[in-house]
């Protein structure tokens, strides 16, 4: 390979690079684990492959799906990707545990550049490829049936959006196979990350993955905020909106404006490494400062756009399973967007320590604290809604209240790390670990759990076992308090975060309860897993077709079970804020319409997976100096687009009589369905007909 | 502003005396900034916010000849936005400032 | 709606074509906040310039580096393609025939690529004289603000060049006028990121 054509073809690629022929020179326990899950990924994806190919199913795949721009679809897909992401970076996340618990004064089976690895890929896939799809796809599924609309704004947008954050989700995939991945942690930092002191692919790969997943987020934001302000349905005012959509409305906004924070550091990491710039280099003239000051400028905001939409999908849960109104809707409301604009102004409380002067840190730490404030008044409120309700300890509502203590909790340590002289003691410990993990779990994990057992119905026309719901739930908190509380305890003992080994014996016990909680929630994640396949297994004793298996409020469970592609036939008027709860009241939540006309649906489109796949060609061609490769996806992208402006042919008719039969099987169904009660709704007897009794 | 829109000639006449208005404007400032660095008369900080004042009138002169924004005329939702993301710009701008400044004033 | 009304900032195409009207507002609105995500991006890149204006290390600083003249043509081109593709639109809005219209384009066109080649030439001089970016902090806030303001109007040039094909093709349909709407904004809004430029870079780096 030394010879001029193979650098020219394959970049600084070597055999090497493959983390089989790395286990198979230096069979050391490290390299196997590495070889291990690089064998996992490749037969994970060959598996599938399979799977799809023997069953015939590549051109329902691609038709139903890949090329869809149903914003239904692509939701699922997205929640889908969450889960998978999920499951690696959880599986790392144990393994960093094992390893700790292994190496008080013991070098423990993880080397050190290994165990690097994995905080950095456990803490990057978390945020950008768990979290952020993951409410991303709720979003995409629920908001446009709550506001009445039959598509997002811009279809095909959503679908480029789905697909380049699948390609640099894919991207992180393939860096477990093909060289390393970045040891420089979630937040990238220079100048460990400069080419000085990270010379290989590991920082190249976090820039490139990052950078899409970061651009993609920048256009659904986009895609969320037109939707919201332009497509609600006749009668829904802003202030009737449910508190989901507004906690939409204010996610996209934070992404609008804080993804590009974020692409600009990574951008300009990325000159300093391709092109020998000097931001963050430690010589002529580069200041890391400038980098911890934009990454920040995003990673605040961040916070919120990854906690409201758990806090709007709170609001529903709680709502719908007390058989309330919601309590304080217009306080939710401005604490929503108190809290969205809030989140700008309090940044520097990353780096308190940075060495900026006391007055700085101590206007930033009094903003921090002021944050607090909108969020209990959401506490108070969701408090006050299930008040003398008929509350129902539902799956979604265990979640719910679990979100609630776990999250005040959190707050709590929050508000003392917003002290700067704490800050001083505690930061980089474990303690910073265990507060942002006891903000996230709650914060965004058990939201879209909730979120998922609550509008999975709807999505998929059957309910979701409940006892296996209920053993995922009761595994994810007890194991999240067992893998968490021990790291405060750590932290405020001195224990640094990112240490591969300890040196203090006292620390053991405490490692060890954290491990054996990381174990707890790894059979959470199986919970899941195992209640989803036994769901399906029994899914025609569970189907709810009829559409509304909550007594819902809001326009979605206006609907069949799953829903009609164009979503409604006819576009719906509201006149409140719980538009569909107050028309079943009123006797006319199932009114048929006079008459159906053509409903214009978006055709599939491959541009999506075209841009996602020449995007991770781009980015992996950047990774390994594969110039060749990186200029012609380059190329490909402009082309795709530009291709794209000249097709006129995108929209598909869905003629009236195909509505009618459609919307007349619906109708039957709910004719034929027994109405359920509040205590049944849990049992098969639930069909999705609400039995009205107010 | 409630003008009958039976006239588009007029229409379109109106529009083009602001677009002329709005290039003769900017061509007006953009001189006058480059003048005042050109040929110095006022000392250096003097002659920095003049600069920097005549950028901003000039801005606002394009947001409003070119791109028809303007305070009264404007849909609710674009203006809402342009002023949301002033504030966001202008936050993060000065923070970033204040910030390295900071810093850079205790390194010394 | 009286033609005072504006459903969205930048030219409106008013009751000259009311179907396309409707079809405009949230594409449009959508294109706005792409703007100002960009602007975002922009703010942020002059901020760290502004950061490093001292971090020269010995190298080149802003008044060995700028020149004056060309600052200026620049400017004034830049300013030039706006007002002749101001009159693009206003020809679009009232029906003018394409020979009119491809005629304003291709006067935009024109001097936008005049731009790109005077600043090409800019660069090319600095980094002939040693003012390269590799060179200090400075010089690589320079050279990451000012040519992404360049590929901006390369991009521009680029998709203007899509529509001239574009509208003989497809005449004057919905997204035609869309499309030309949106680069009308795009393009006005690269000459107020170039009105920083010249005023918080050139100028400033000028002042004597």
């Amino acid at each position: 390979m030394t010879d001029g054509i193979w650098p020219a073809l394959l970049g600084r690629f070597t055999w090497n690079a493959l983390a089989f022929v790395r286990a198979w020179q230096n069979p050391t326990v490290n390299e196997i684990i590495g070889a291990g899950a690089a064998m996992m990924v490749v037969l994970g994806a060959a598996s599938v492959i399979t799977l799809i190919t023997v069953t015939g199913k590549w051109g329902y795949l691609w038709r139903e799906w890949l090329t869809s721009l149903d914003h239904k679809k692509i939701g699922v897909m997205y929640v889908v990707l969450a889960f998978v992401m999920l499951a690696r970076a959880l599986a790392e996340a144990v393994l960093m545990r094992m390893q700790q618990a292994a190496a008080v004064n013991a070098p423990g089976f993880v080397e050190p550049d290994h165990f690097a690895q994995l905080f950095s890929t456990h803490g990057s896939i978390m945020i950008f490829f768990m979290a952020m799809p993951f409410l991303t796809g709720i979003i995409n599924y629920v908001t446009p049936l709550q506001i009445g609309a039959r598509d997002v704004a811009f279809p095909l947008l959503n679908s480029i959006s789905l697909w380049l954050t699948g390609g640099a989700a894919g991207l992180m995939m393939v860096s477990l196979v093909i060289g390393r991945f970045s040891t420089g942690g979630w937040t990238g930092y220079p100048p460990y990350t400069e080419l000085a002191f990270s010379p290989d692919v590991g920082p190249d790969y976090w820039i490139s993955a990052v950078t899409l997943g970061s651009i993609a987020s920048t256009l659904s934001g986009l895609n969320f905020a037109v939707t919201i302000y332009k497509l609600r349905c006749p009668g829904m005012t802003l202030m009737r909106m449910p508190l989901f959509c507004w906690t939409t409305l204010c996610t996209s906004i934070l992404m609008i404006f804080a993804m590009p924070p974020l692409t600009v550091a990574t951008a300009l990491l990325a000159l300093d490494r391709y092109l020998g710039f000097h931001f963050f280099t430690n010589d002529l003239g580069g200041n890391m400062m400038n980098y911890a000051n934009l990454f920040w400028l995003f990673g605040h905001p961040e916070v919120y756009i990854l906690i409201l939409p758990a806090f709007g999908a709170y609001s529903e849960v709680v709502s719908t399973f007390s058989s309330k109104e919601l309590y304080g809707y217009t306080s939710l409301v401005l604490a929503t967007m108190a809290i969205a604009v809030l989140s700008f102004t309090v940044w520097v409380h990353h780096f308190f320590a940075m060495g900026q002067s006391a007055n700085l840190n101590a206007v930033f730490g009094i903003a921090t604290m002021t944050i607090g404030v909108p969020t209990g008044v959401k506490i108070y409120d969701w408090i006050w809604t299930m008040f003398r309700g008929e509350v129902r300890f539902t799956v979604p509502m265990l979640y719910s209240l679990a979100f609630m203590m776990t999250f005040v909790l959190g707050g709590f340590t929050g508000i003392l790390l917003a002290f700067p002289p704490l800050d001083y003691l505690v930061h980089n410990t474990l303690f910073l670990v265990a507060h942002f993990h006891n903000m996230l779990i709650p914060g965004l994990l058990y939201g879209m759990l909730a979120a998922t057992h609550y509008w999975f119905p709807k999505a998929f026309g059957f309910r979701l076992n409940e006892k296996w719901g209920r053993i995922a739930f009761g595994c994810w908190v007890f194991g999240f308090y067992l893998a968490f509380m021990p790291l405060y305890v750590l932290g405020a003992g001195g224990a640094a975060r990112r240490s591969q080994a300890f040196f203090e014996p006292a620390f053991r016990p405490w490692l060890y309860v954290a491990g054996v909680g990381a174990l707890i929630l790894l059979a959470a994640l199986t919970a899941l897993f195992v209640q989803l396949w036994v769901s399906i297994r029994e899914r025609d004793a569970n189907r709810v077709f009829a559409g509304d298996p909550w007594d819902g409020r809001g326009l979605e469970w206006s609907t069949s079970a799953p829903p009609p592609e164009y979503n409604y036939a006819v576009i719906p008027v509201v006149d409140g804020r719980d538009p569909f709860y107050d028309g079943k009241r009123d006797g006319d939540g199932y009114a048929v319409p006079a008459g159906y006309e053509d409903i214009a649906v978006p055709r599939n489109s491959m541009v999506g997976p075209a841009t996602g796949i020449l995007g991770a060609g781009l980015a992996f061609g950047l990774v390994w100096y594969i110039w060749w490769l990186a200029v012609l996806c380059l190329a490909g992208i402009v082309a795709t687009v530009i291709a794209r402006s000249f097709i006129r042919d995108v929209e598909r008719i869905v003629p009236a009589a195909d509505v009618a039969r459609i919307e007349d099987r619906w109708h039957h169904a709910i004719a034929a369905a027994r109405p359920i009660s509040r205590h049944h709704e849990t049992t098969p007897a639930n069909q999705g007909l609400a039995e009205v009794t107010a | 502003m409630t003008a009958p829109q039976a006239d588009p000639r007029r229409e379109k006449r109106r529009e083009i005396r602001t677009y002329a208005i709005g290039y003769a404007l900017a061509l007006a400032l953009t001189g006058g900034a480059f003048a005042a660095v050109h040929w110095p008369r006022f000392p250096a900080r003097t002659t920095l916010g003049l600069v920097f004042g005549l950028a901003l009138v000039q801005m606002i002169v394009h947001l409003r000849c070119f791109l028809h924004v303007s305070l009264r005329r404007s849909s609710r939702d674009d203006l809402l936005l342009i002023l949301f993301s002033t504030l966001i710009i202008i936050l993060m701008v000065a923070g970033t400032i204040v910030i390295i400044a900071n810093l850079h004033g205790r390194m010394m | 709606m009286s033609a005072g009304d504006m459903r969205h900032a930048g030219i409106n195409l008013g009751t000259t074509d009311q179907e396309t009207h409707d079809q405009a507002e949230p594409d449009i609105f959508g294109f706005w906040i792409f703007l100002m995500s960009d602007a975002v991006i922009f703010a942020l890149l002059f901020a760290v310039y502004g950061t490093m204006l001292g971090a020269t290390v010995g190298g080149p600083t802003a008044a060995s580096a700028y020149k004056i003249g060309p600052t200026f043509a620049e400017t004034v081109i830049l300013l030039t393609s706006s007002f002749t593709f101001g009159l693009g639109s206003i020809a679009m809005k009232h029906g003018a025939s394409n020979r009119v219209l491809l005629g304003w384009f291709a006067a935009t066109l024109a001097l936008g690529l005049a731009f790109l080649g005077l600043e090409l030439h800019d660069f090319a001089t600095m980094i002939g004289d040693g003012a390269v970016p590799t060179r200090s902090g400075f010089l690589s806030s320079f050279f990451a603000l000012v040519p992404l303001h360049g590929v901006h109007v390369l991009a521009g040039c680029l998709w203007l060049i899509v529509m001239m094909v574009q509208v003989p093709i497809f005449g004057r349909d919905a997204r035609v006028k869309i499309n030309l709407l949106r680069l009308g904004l795009f393009w006005h809004f690269l000459d107020i990121v170039w009105i920083a430029i010249f005023s918080v870079v050139y100028l400033q780096g000028l002042i004597r």
